[in-house]
């Protein structure tokens, strides 16, 4: 037997088994403590393995991070502000961040806008679920998978030879091209391109949200301007889309959010090339490639500072929503 | 019937009036939605119908030719891809990834959530907004002191799996905790108060009550988390990176599209592989899928 298998074993059935017994055996510690301190010490028994996990995987480290971002690239000298100075001065990783912008601003754009024209749209006919799982499938596979269909999709071949990529096979059809799509730097050309794919992806999770707020507002009231006289885009205009605008700006966070973490389709699909870099692609490229952490390390703080603004709107947003519960 | 519920029907016979009328007039509708399903469903099958041909018509035609040739459909890629390539031990590693780093994180988000839901103690809300608040700590940040963490000089465990299982407990965590928090304070209250007036201890609550309870939640958090860590490529390439025989398929295909190149047909059956078991717990589990994405955010 893979000896492989027998440590998935223990880990399916052992793991479960250790931590429900460790949650059995907290009432027995707590037994001989007075009644009151009971109380107060068995939250903390219960949240331990949790606490400890997120101490240990995301707090240490965000921390340890920042830390060596100030450090060489071995982390043995402080070396100040080198590594930042060389982020935003170095053409490389400023066009990373100015590409990064660019995914923020058109991602969250089309998934939200189209995520809202899709819910919109299938709203209105019988055959809603089925289009709506179209829409959504993307959202099940991997950011891999979906760069090699997309890679496939983009394909170019010299002129003279079958065009067998759907794209060039298309515009071919109108006699333009080949053309090198993921070549094309022009106006980041390329990077929209990218964009789009990542978008194509996550419309799907929109459309979804914006689906189920859609399905919250009340019919009465949209009759009532209907039979008031109002048309369907005022009916839009004035009553849907201000009552969705909550639930947009939680889809666009979420969207924005994902746009700065950006980093599998650009790994694949260009490996980075062609001024197609995204920061977190960038911060891979200076661990593996020049073995440097504390360049590393800057990228990955500046990443962290552009989404703490959207960390603190989080917060508000939950601690108003947990006020009117 | 109620004056409400009158107004409601009489919206809907209004409603389906006019929907008769203009049966044409929703056509552009109809061609709109038709036409957006293409469009999302045209890359993919692209590919799925190439990995399909022989090597020869792939290279020579568009995968657009098959629909009139389908009789040189063949499953003779997929064979080839697991017989020569590391797909296979590829998809079982995905398997030995996957299966414990969903376990895990589930079972110790719900041991928080049931404190953060059900007991008082100081600190508890301004806890919970700190758990919030790590939902958006990007991965990347935490990848280099967690790499040395596992180094020889640490814990020495670099390249196994045990690295990403814990890695992917510890991102997982966040998000696991505010979706049980949530749902589990959703519970009715007196089941909780008549259980603890009878003599169950809090276990007994967990076990008993709270745990079948959130049977929606926690499976609608089983999908995501799996969905997760299936499909990441970056966790699995930092921390199994120095060890070729732990790499899951995400990996595996990326490195795949630098060496085949143009080896669509292998690509496409490998990359369809890797797409089998998350499509299949989609279709199979779609509505716990959704309501796990908008339980999250929206209520009702």
């Amino acid at each position: 037997m893979d000896p492989r298998l027998v440590t998935a074993i223990e880990v399916v059935v052992g793991v479960p088994a250790v931590l429900f017994l460790y949650i059995i055996l907290t009432e027995q510690i707590l037994r001989p403590i007075p009644d009151r301190r009971r109380g107060t010490l068995r939250p903390w028994l219960w949240l331990a393995p949790a606490l400890a996990f997120l101490a240990v995987f995301l707090v240490y480290p965000t921390i340890g991070t920042i830390i060596h971002s100030f450090q060489n690239s071995a982390g043995t000298k402080f070396v100040g502000l080198d590594n930042f100075v060389y982020f935003f001065t170095s053409p490389t990783t400023l066009v990373a961040l100015k590409n990064n912008i660019l995914w923020v601003i058109l991602l969250t754009a089309l998934t939200v806008g189209f995520g809202m024209l899709i819910a919109v749209l299938v709203d209105r006919v019988r055959y809603e679920s089925v289009a709506k799982a179209v829409i959504f499938l993307p959202l099940a596979i991997s950011m891999v998978a979906a760069s090699v269909i997309w890679t496939f999709m983009f394909l170019y071949r010299a002129p003279g030879e079958p065009q067998t990529g759907t794209m060039n096979a298309f515009v071919g059809l109108f006699g333009v091209g080949p053309v090198p799509w993921l070549q094309v730097q022009d106006f980041s050309f390329n990077t929209i391109l990218l964009i789009i794919v990542m978008a194509w992806m996550w419309t799907g999770f929109c459309m979804v949200i914006i689906s189920a707020a859609l399905k919250g507002i009340s019919v009465e009231l949209l009759e009532a301007a209907r039979v008031d006289g109002a048309n369907e885009w005022q009916v839009f205009r004035g009553i849907i889309f201000p009552l969705l605008l909550p639930t947009l700006a939680v889809v666009g966070t979420t969207v924005v959010i994902t746009a700065l973490k950006a980093f599998d389709i650009v790994y694949v699909m260009t490996g980075g090339n062609f001024d197609t870099q995204v920061m977190a692609q960038a911060m891979i490229q200076q661990m593996f490639v020049n073995s440097n952490f504390g360049r590393a390390s800057a990228v990955a703080v500046v990443l962290l500072l552009t989404i703490i603004p959207v960390m603190a709107l989080n917060i508000r947003r939950f601690q108003a929503q947990e006020a009117i519960r | 019937m109620t004056a409400a519920a009158q107004a409601v029907s009489d919206a809907q016979v209004v409603a389906k009036d006019k929907e008769r009328k203009s049966r044409f007039g929703r056509l552009p509708l109809h061609i709109a939605i038709v036409g957006l399903m293409v469009i999302w469903l045209i890359p993919t099958i692209g590919l799925l119908i190439n990995s399909f041909r022989p090597p020869d018509a792939v290279l020579n035609s568009g995968w657009w030719t098959a629909i009139f040739a389908p009789s040189q459909l063949s499953l003779d890629n997929y064979a080839h891809v697991l017989a020569q390539s590391n797909i296979g031990a590829q998809f079982v590693n995905s398997l030995f990834i996957t299966i414990p780093a969903t376990i895990i994180p589930v079972l110790v988000a719900a041991f928080a959530a049931y404190a953060f839901a059900w007991m008082s103690f100081p600190g508890r809300n301004l806890l919970f907004v700190i758990v919030v608040g790590l939902l958006v700590v990007p991965l990347q940040t935490t990848l280099i002191p967690i790499l040395q963490l596992y180094s020889p000089k640490g814990l020495n465990i670099a390249g196994s799996f045990l690295t990403v299982w814990l890695a992917h407990t510890g991102y997982g965590l966040p998000f696991a905790i505010f979706l049980l928090r949530n749902f589990m304070g959703g519970l009715p209250k007196e089941v909780f108060e008549s259980a603890a007036i009878d003599g169950a201890s809090p276990v007994t609550s967990f076990l008993r009550l709270a745990l079948p309870m959130s049977i929606p939640a926690i499976a609608a958090l089983v999908i995501f988390q799996f969905l997760f860590v299936w499909n990441d490529l970056l966790v699995a390439l930092v921390f199994l990176g120095s060890s070729p025989q732990n790499l899951p398929l995400t990996v595996g295909i990326s490195n795949l599209v630098t060496s085949l190149g143009g080896g669509w047909e292998f690509l496409g059956a490998a990359a369809f592989i890797s797409m089998a078991l998350p499509l299949l717990v989609f279709f199979a589990l779609q509505r716990y899928f959704v309501r796990g994405i908008t339980g999250g955010s929206v209520k009702g």
